[in-house]
């Protein structure tokens, strides 16, 4: 291939955020606006033109400007790598971010700080764009740690809430923990491979077919600690839902289609490390269906619009995760894709609501919208229907891939991990259908909302107080309904890239990504074609023996009866008979207590790992190493008096005394240590 | 052969410091009384700059010693003397800045940063330990009398007398150690006690000498558990000031500690890694637990540097040529920050810290975005967040550290950094709230031109260390790889101390 200037992809956002940054606050708002349009525009038309002058690439296109580090054990390059897997990601990061940048000009038209915004979102896609390019890991951490922070510029620091600058704060910690598996994943790799440049990382393990789980196995195990900070996964996926803080379009961008899912990206990315163990495998695919299943059963009881939907990504991630798990990666990255379609017009659809109706998020007091704002319905029905699994709309064909591969997979678990994903695709069909009920049909509750947007209104000030002005429910700008309009469209048609060959298509993306994301596990293939056709021998004794392509079908009418009555109970719930719930939970209160409270795990974490660090730092090294002192205020703010008095008092109290003798002890101590030879049994080295 | 070099080249920045420092205290003399003593700020300021070229053009000589073997410039002093150069030059900007035409004794705050600054570089460039303790001296008794600058406040007197009687203390222990290394080797320059020890003098006092040593410098670094004082010395200096002692002085220190531990002590290694094994855990947790409670910025901020302390002497444990690397490279990053966050802080808060808990900084960011983000970068860099040196030098430390096998105190150093993100973020999170009307930052001076250098200088290093940190760190491993020369190799005991550090 010709030189591609991959470096310019990244440097048009980050150039856009330099001049939003730096000079928005003076700009004209029209002016503000043209910058971020444009630097989030250049990347796309960038990117779609390799992406029409991309045939095949046998083997990644890298571009390397240079040593960046070289120290020892230690090199890296500043290079970029194109292949089929950052191609399809590139796709969706420009492209849904170039809507997501346009829908924005609508919604965020009123707010303060309107160039802060969009300087951060071109930030976020700077380093998104730097996180998929890179060509080696070090550089990729460069890209995971820069979204976090734009994600937190942008949660905590746009609004100006304690509660918002609370959530923003509570995703970087938990994605720091995240890190610490990342980090530790990247020094075992220096270690036993001597670089981090992903090629030469997989060509070492490729060259040596001897090396089966162990290390690394321990290695994938840190990414997946990693992947699960920063991709919403139990144990580490309580930050999402909180992050719901931030403003709509960037739920959608970051919170849905693009930063959470670097998780998957990155261990599709690293599958060759994954490829080589199978308990780091069915760790993936474990974690995976679990938070698929649990973060549904949470999302069944909220009744914040965009809190359902955040419970729905850490579910669909769930599903991302189960996929690559069974080592069908390209079926992850497929789900990936329509996930950013159909989850990015689901947060702008929700935005549009919560627009329409003035600020209020609380789907209990939404309803009968349907005929006020036809488009916002008629695009987020698409997406309703594409999440809940209704063939064909892209959800259905990447869900039922995964479910399929999941079920044929030659791992043991497979069936139960199938078994529970099918479960769980009802719990979203119900779920959906749940929010699309009480927003859009029974009788409106606009009148009733003025009043109690009032009340609400800790959500948005800015746009209560709009409400108060009694605007009438409305219909979104153009700005807002025209990317709306696209990513419903996409929704419809994009399951053609992956329509499954048992169903009669060519599952296009998975012969496109296979390059990527595929070779390395050749035996695991065969051991799936095998059990794909067994299984169906098995299944099929009775009758005369049929292909691999009947069980595909059979999988796929299954899962659209599972997607079938979830909205039938949910209609039955939420538009027939709305007494049922209340009674529903009256009769199954312990139940819906635990799954209401979400299974108290922030109440848990809280206290079995917040509260011991808060207490070794308040009372232990209060007690012993800073006795004496008292916090900046207490005793030291207490004594304010001057002169020498004072001070003999201040020196009188003991504390430099303390301070001599602690220093003296822990002297002795060492000294004690080193003469008997303490120091040297310790087994450190 | 080395050719010969005349042996006031080798200490030529600190003659030139100790020139313009003189200069300064004269000019402070012979002044009007009334006259304002910020040129002789400037003054300093080319001072510090000559010295920083000076130090620069000393990486032209070929390494030796002068003045009988009590000197040694190589790759390594060379290092540091620049590093602490440039501190001096962005401390002494930042309190150009802060203080006013009126500030009490100015004249004498310049001549004293100038000269704790030669000591300072004699302590990265002795290779005699009398010189160092002498150096060590001349260091801390012009920071304990900076300590106490503000003598009207309550707090500042209080401070320096604290400082200066735990740091007397402190340095009684440095004494004896060199006392007993003296006793069991017969000799004080550092190269000769390693072959001493190499030709089999090791009876126990020189195990009690080292750990004494160990203790000394564990002060001046504040490594936990001889943090103490920390936190209450910097909250009662000037911030210019704490700009100053929480980074050159430690500098200074962790270079001695580096020369003492890898060229006199390489074969002692059993003995000495597991005690900075120790200090490092220590340091890193009781820092950053400590941090975790703290409402007073400058507060915070000493827990932090304790934290820091203990990132530091993980790379110390690594015992490593990469590990020697990593922690100068470590002692740059984190001394450009540092000075960056307080030069912030020493314009916000002002001379008399008109801005101390952590709520008095609430939109510091709506008062004024370039502080305000200024101070947010250098907080994400003390994170550790990549684009920036805290990322970068913490990568290294711990790379260094696993390569060397330490798995656990590579752990703990991450779980560490993850609880130090809770309370940096807590002074960002203030920093972009909206603030009260009657905050104290609706009251914030005038950005001067001397605070814009500094932040420039800051800024800059800062990112620089992030996104391209080649140079410094070949200039760093070009530091550590002194020390296969440092150590003599002895004829007769088979093994010499070059081959032992070079081996692990």
């Amino acid at each position: 291939m010709t030189d591609l200037h991959l470096w310019l992809i990244p440097l048009v956002p980050v150039a856009g955020f330099l001049v939003n940054g730096l000079f928005g606050r003076k700009f004209p708002k029209a002016l503000v606006t043209t910058v971020a349009i444009i630097a989030a525009a250049v990347p796309m038309l960038q990117v779609a033109d390799i992406a029409l002058r991309f045939s095949s690439l046998a083997k990644p296109y890298i571009e390397s400007h240079g040593t960046w580090i070289a120290a020892g054990a230690l090199h890296a390059n500043f290079a970029f790598q194109l292949d089929q897997l950052s191609m399809v990601m590139l796709c969706v990061v420009t492209g849904v971010g170039f809507l997501i940048h346009v829908y924005s000009i609508g919604y965020m038209a009123h707010e303060e700080g309107y160039w802060r915004f969009f300087a951060y979102m071109n930030l976020f896609l700077f380093f998104m764009l730097v996180l998929v390019l890179s060509a080696n890991f070090l550089l990729m951490f460069v890209g995971w740690e820069g979204v976090g922070l734009a994600s937190y510029l942008l949660i905590g620091f746009y609004y100006t809430r304690d509660s918002a600058a609370n959530a923003g704060k509570k995703a970087f910690l938990y994605n720091r923990v995240g890190d610490v598996g990342f980090l530790l994943a990247m020094f075992l790799l220096i270690a036993h491979f001597g670089t981090l440049n992903f090629a030469d990382v997989f060509a070492a393990i490729g060259a040596n077919p001897s090396l089966h789980g162990g290390i690394l196995t321990v290695i994938g195990l840190l990414l997946l600690l990693g992947a699960c900070g920063k991709s919403a996964q139990i144990p580490l996926y309580v930050w999402l839902p909180d992050a719901m803080e931030g403003p709509t379009p960037v739920s959608a961008l970051i919170h849905a289609a693009t930063m959470v899912t670097a998780g998957v990206y990155m261990i599709a990315r690293a599958h060759i490390i994954y490829d080589r163990s199978a308990t780091a495998l069915l760790a993936v695919a474990a974690i995976g269906t679990a938070t698929a299943f649990f973060a549904a059963t949470m999302g069944m009881m909220q009744t914040d619009i965009k809190r359902v939907l955040a419970y729905s990504t850490v579910s669909q991630l769930g599903y991302m995760f189960l996929g690559c798990g069974v080592a069908a990666y390209s079926a992850g990255i497929f789900h990936l894709v329509t996930h950013a379609f159909f989850k990015a017009l689901l947060f702008l659809a929700a935005g549009s609501v919560i627009h329409a109706l003035g600020g209020e998020q609380d789907m209990r007091v939404m309803g009968g919208l349907r005929r006020k704002i036809p488009v916002t319905f008629w695009t987020m029905t698409a997406a309703v229907f594409a999440i809940s699994g209704f063939p064909p709309l892209c959800g259905f064909v990447s869900k039922d891939e995964i479910l399929y591969q999941a079920f044929v997979s030659p791992t043991p678990a497979g069936k139960v991990l199938w078994a529970i994903g099918l479960f769980t695709a009802g719990l979203t069909s119900f779920y959906m259908f749940r929010l699309w009920y009480m927003t859009f049909f029974g009788e409106s509750r606009a009148v009733a909302h003025e009043e109690e947007a009032a009340i609400h209104a800790r959500h948005d000030t800015k746009l209560a107080i709009e409400a108060e002005h009694t605007h009438p429910v409305h219909e979104s700008p153009k700005s807002m309904l025209v990317p709306m309009i696209i990513l419903a469209i996409l929704c419809v048609i994009a399951g053609a890239m992956g329509w499954p060959e048992g169903l009669g298509g060519n599952n296009w993306i998975s012969h496109f990504l296979a390059p990527a994301v595929s070779g390395a596990h050749l035996q695991y293939e065969q051991a799936r074609v095998a059990i794909a056709t067994g299984a169906v021998h098995a299944a099929g004794e009775n009758q005369s023996p049929a292909p691999a392509k009947n069980l595909e079908i059979i999988l796929a009418v299954l899962s659209t009866l599972v997607a079938l009555s979830g909205w039938y109970v949910a209609h039955l719930m939420y538009y027939k008979r709305r007494d049922l719930p209340a009674r529903l939970t009256a009769r199954f209160r312990a139940v819906y207590a635990l799954i209401f409270n979400k299974y108290w795990v922030d109440e848990i974490y809280g206290a079995l790992v917040i509260a011991p660090v808060l207490f070794i730092a308040r009372w232990v090294l209060a007690a012993l190493v800073d006795r004496g002192v008292i916090d900046g205020g207490g005793l030291l703010a207490g004594y304010t008096a001057q002169g020498f008095g004072s001070l003999a008092a201040r020196i009188q109290s003991g504390n430099i005394r303390a301070y001599a003798g602690w220093l003296a002890a822990c002297a002795a101590l060492l000294l004690v240590a080193v003469y008997f030879g303490w120091t040297t049994h310790f087994g450190i080295h | 052969m080395i050719p010969m070099v005349n042996p006031a080249l080798r200490v030529l920045p600190e003659i030139i410091l100790t020139l313009f420092g003189i200069l300064v205290m004269l000019a402070d003399a012979v002044m009007a009384k009334a006259s304002s003593r910020k040129p002789l700020g400037w003054l300093a300021v080319l001072g510090a700059l000559a010295a920083l070229a000076a130090s620069l053009w000393q990486n032209r000589l070929p390494a030796g010693d002068a003045f009988y073997g009590v000197v040694r410039t190589d790759a390594f002093s060379v290092f540091f003397h620049v590093l602490i150069a440039g501190i001096v030059l962005a401390s002494l900007l930042i309190a150009l800045d802060a203080v006013s035409d009126t500030t009490e004794g100015l004249g004498e705050l310049f001549a004293l940063i100038l000269f704790g600054a030669v000591g300072m570089m004699f302590m990265t460039s002795a290779v005699e330990l009398l010189l160092v303790f002498i150096a060590l001296e001349i260091s801390s008794i012009s920071t304990y009398i900076m300590a106490g600058f503000r003598r009207k406040s309550a707090k500042g007197p209080e401070s320096a007398l604290k400082y200066f009687l735990l740091g007397s203390f402190a340095t009684a222990f440095f004494l004896y150690g060199i006392a007993l290394v003296f006793g069991a080797t017969g000799t004080t320059r550092i190269p000769e006690i390693a072959s001493a020890i190499a030709a089999g003098h090791t009876p126990a006092i020189i195990y009690i000498g080292l750990a004494m040593l160990i203790v000394g410098l564990g002060f001046k670094v504040s490594a936990a558990p001889f943090h103490v004082w920390t936190p209450d010395v910097y909250e009662g200096a000037p911030s210019p000031v704490v700009a100053l002692m929480s980074t050159a002085p430690k500098a200074a220190a962790f270079a001695v500690l580096l020369r003492i531990v890898y060229g006199a002590f390489p074969l002692l290694h059993d003995h000495w890694t597991p005690i900075l094994w120790w200090l490092a855990v220590l340091s890193m947790t009781i820092g950053n637990l400590g941090a975790l409670r703290q409402r007073n910025v400058k507060r915070l901020l000493a827990y932090s540097s304790i934290a820091h302390a203990g990132y530091l002497l993980v790379a110390f444990a690594a015992l490593s040529a990469d590990g020697i690397a990593a922690a100068s490279f470590y002692a740059v990053a984190y001394a450009i920050m540092n000075v960056g966050i307080f030069a912030v802080i020493s314009h916000a808060g002002g001379y008399e810290d008109r801005l101390t808990l952590i709520d008095d900084y609430r939109g510091l960011a709506w008062r004024s975005p370039l502080l305000g983000g200024v101070m947010a970068f250098f907080l994400i860099s003390l994170i550790g967040i990549p684009f920036t040196g805290g990322f970068f030098g913490k990568f290294y430390v711990f790379v260094a550290a696993l390569h060397s096998g330490l798995i656990w105190l590579a752990i703990i150093g991450l779980v560490n950094s993850g609880i130090a993100a809770w309370y940096y973020l807590r002074v960002a999170t203030a920093i972009y709230s909206r603030p009260s009307e009657s905050s104290p930052v609706h009251s914030l001076p005038r950005p001067s031109l001397a605070l814009l250098l500094a932040l420039v200088i800051t800024v800059s290093g800062t990112l620089i260390l992030g996104i391209f940190p080649g140079g410094v760190l070949s200039s760093a491993r070009a530091a550590a790889a002194t020390y296969t020369s440092v150590s003599p190799v002895p004829s007769s005991s088979g093994t010499s101390a070059a081959d032992t550090t070079a081996q692990h």
